[in-house]
């Protein structure tokens, strides 16, 4: 091997070191300052509805051996609960409306017009977070609770945690609503690629033997993508885990109290933790930031093992 | 089939028809319900750029971009400023990681360290943008003590779109048709000098693509730089750390929960900008340069 390519190697390779050095860094940082958060949250940490900064104008105690305000606990049942159900209700909608969009984008839109339609849904994965809760503010929540919600409310009634109260508009089914718009181009951007590298040949087989067009896709193209649409909405869940600021936006902000139906008020982990960094800065104990941190750590575990689930379903390359 | 009495062969072929007809509105159906999911996403992409546009439009005045932001007035030049030194921070810092991590995933697959370099990176593109505020917060900010700063939020960005562009990278080098490799070693050429005359120069319009999207990325974000870069009213003080900075992302966020007309008009004028900035970049990437690389290769 000539020295420079040996050069070139090393360096490319050591460049390339720096990715999961990132990674490695990510997880030590956050371990580290949690760690004193650990230590007190125990393991109520996840299964209790109590994050409260405490007395801040007490003298701190020391709790299990760490030094905390006065009535201070910090646990997150109702963010775990807020962060899940709005990401599942993103998912059942985004996964219907990604497909459809693609089968129709693939099969009904003429190949010359189809890059400027499929510009259409997936121009909205470059909408940015803060614009979507913009639009949500301004536009989607005043609509919603006055003409959409009470309707909903009084006619689907007898499903569980549909029925009333109808709520503001802030919420659980907004949150989902914005959630699914954000990450449906990724379901529909690989989908549709999906679809169109089917072989000619099974299509023609299908319509040989008498099939619709339409029945070709449900019954032959579909079936055989059903692994890729596992895998990709697996992704587009991920994203929707850790969507900040649309559902800061949008979702009520909940504290402490659990959702009583799909329109009562949330938070998520991730936007909780954008709206309770200056308030969690004025504990003088700094156990605030470091339960923070905490919530941080969760959510970068709970991401890495969705992604990497998501990866491991579908080794091809999904919409980098 | 004669043999069968007439009424059954009748009501045999009445079924069949029947069948048919309902095969063929079962299908109607499901053509109806594809073009609608279609119809409801291009319906909900338009409505956001027509309530942003409107109202963004309607808040601008030649004001906005000669004067910083007082309290919740005043205009946008602070922030500006703000969003593109961030930007160009950011792209500064992550498009040699990016750009070389991606050669060495493509050049060197076998590898089995490029598998992981990749399998990282994807996992890393998939982590909240939260998650690597709070980190920057937690090193930069506190533990190196440079406060709420440009440098901060730099860097932060930049570790979030390294691995977007590493992916990018890669499968743009990956794109170049084997023989151009094959042709340059035989010409006797070394392992950079083919990477940097040869294959980039070949598959630089998707590299550069997938730089500009990287770009879009970093300019939209909003949760990161709060944990970070925090907010300033002033022009940046040409200091790296100590110092906040202003950017349009935060503008939106924060002056549209004030009770006040002018707070209101300031946060639709930056919807505006940033939602014209990113959609033109993300329109160039997509549109002029998949064309001029068709060009390129005809």
């Amino acid at each position: 091997m000539r020295t420079s390519d040996a050069l070139f190697r090393t360096t490319v390779t050591a460049v390339a070191a720096l990715i999961p050095l990132v990674l490695l860094a990510l997880l030590a940082f956050l371990v580290h300052d949690s760690w004193p958060a650990l230590r007190f949250n125990g393991f109520d940490f996840l299964t209790h509805n109590a994050w409260n900064l405490g007395n801040q104008y007490g003298d701190p105690v020391t709790v299990h051996g760490e030094l905390v305000m006065p009535g201070a606990s910090f646990a997150i049942l109702f963010l775990v609960v807020g962060t899940l159900a709005s990401s599942l209700i993103a998912l059942l909608l985004a996964v219907p409306l990604g497909v459809g969009a693609a089968v129709f984008l693939a099969e009904a839109v003429p190949p010359r017009i189809r890059t400027y339609a499929s510009l259409l849904v997936e121009l909205l994965a470059s909408v940015p977070s803060v614009v979507f809760g913009l639009w949500g503010y301004v536009l989607l929540i005043p609509l919603l609770s006055r003409h959409v919600y009470p309707h909903l409310a009084h006619w689907l009634g007898f499903i569980p945690f549909f029925g009333p109260p109808s709520g503001s508009g802030y919420g659980l089914l907004t949150a989902g609503i914005v959630l699914a718009l954000m990450c449906v181009p990724l379901i529909a951007a690989n989908l549709r690629e999906a679809i169109e590298s089917t072989p000619q040949a099974l299509r023609e087989a299908g319509l040989a033997v008498g099939a619709t067009r339409f029945e070709v896709v449900r019954k032959i193209v579909l079936p055989r993508l059903r692994l890729p649409l596992i895998g990709v909405s697996t992704l587009a869940l991920g994203r929707a885990l850790g969507e900040t600021m649309a559902v800061l936006m949008i979702s009520g902000n909940a504290l402490n109290i659990l959702p009583q139906n799909i329109y009562s008020p949330i938070s998520t982990m991730a936007s909780f933790m954008v709206s309770q960094l200056d308030s969690a800065l004025q504990d003088p104990t700094n156990m605030a930031v470091h339960s923070i941190s905490e919530i941080g750590l969760a959510l970068l575990l709970l991401s890495l093992v969705v992604n990497a689930m998501a990866r491991l379903l579908v080794p091809r390359d999904l919409g980098a | 089939m004669s043999a069968l009495p007439d009424g059954l062969a009748k009501a045999r072929a009445l079924a069949s028809e029947r069948r048919l007809r309902a095969r063929a509105l079962s299908s109607w159906i499901g053509w109806a319900a594809s073009a609608l999911a279609f119809g409801a996403l291009a319906l909900a992409l338009l409505d956001i750029l027509y309530v942003v546009f409107r109202r963004g439009f309607s808040a601008l005045n030649w004001q906005l971009f000669v004067t910083p932001t007082s309290g919740i007035a005043g205009g946008l030049l602070n922030a500006i400023e703000g969003s593109a030194l961030l930007t160009f921070g950011a792209l500064l810092l992550a498009v040699p990681v990016g750009v070389l991590g991606g050669i060495y995933v493509s050049e060197f697959s076998r590898d089995p360290f490029a598998r992981t370099v990749r399998f990282v990176a994807d996992v890393l593109v998939g982590v909240p943008s939260i998650v690597f505020g709070l980190f920057g917060y937690l090193t930069m900010v506190t533990t190196l003590d440079w406060h709420f700063s440009l440098a901060a939020g730099c860097i932060t960005l930049a570790m979030m779109i390294a691995p977007y562009m590493l992916r990018t990278t890669e499968l743009a080098m990956r794109g170049v048709p084997a023989e151009l490799r094959e042709a340059g070693y035989a010409l006797g050429a070394s392992q950079a000098n083919l990477v940097a005359r040869v294959l980039l120069r070949e598959c630089a319009p998707r590299v550069l693509t997938g730089i500009l999207l990287a770009m879009a990325i970093s300019m939209g974000e909003t949760a990161p730089l709060i944990y970070t870069v925090n907010w300033s009213n002033y022009y940046w003080s040409g200091h790296l750390t100590h110092e906040p900075v202003a950017y349009l992302t935060y503008v939106i966020w924060s002056f549209i929960n004030e009770p006040f007309a002018s707070a209101h008009a300031l946060a639709y004028a930056a919807a505006l900008l940033i939602t014209l900035f990113v959609l033109a970049i993300t329109l160039l990437a997509r549109l002029s340069i998949s064309r001029l690389a068709v060009r390129r290769n005809p």
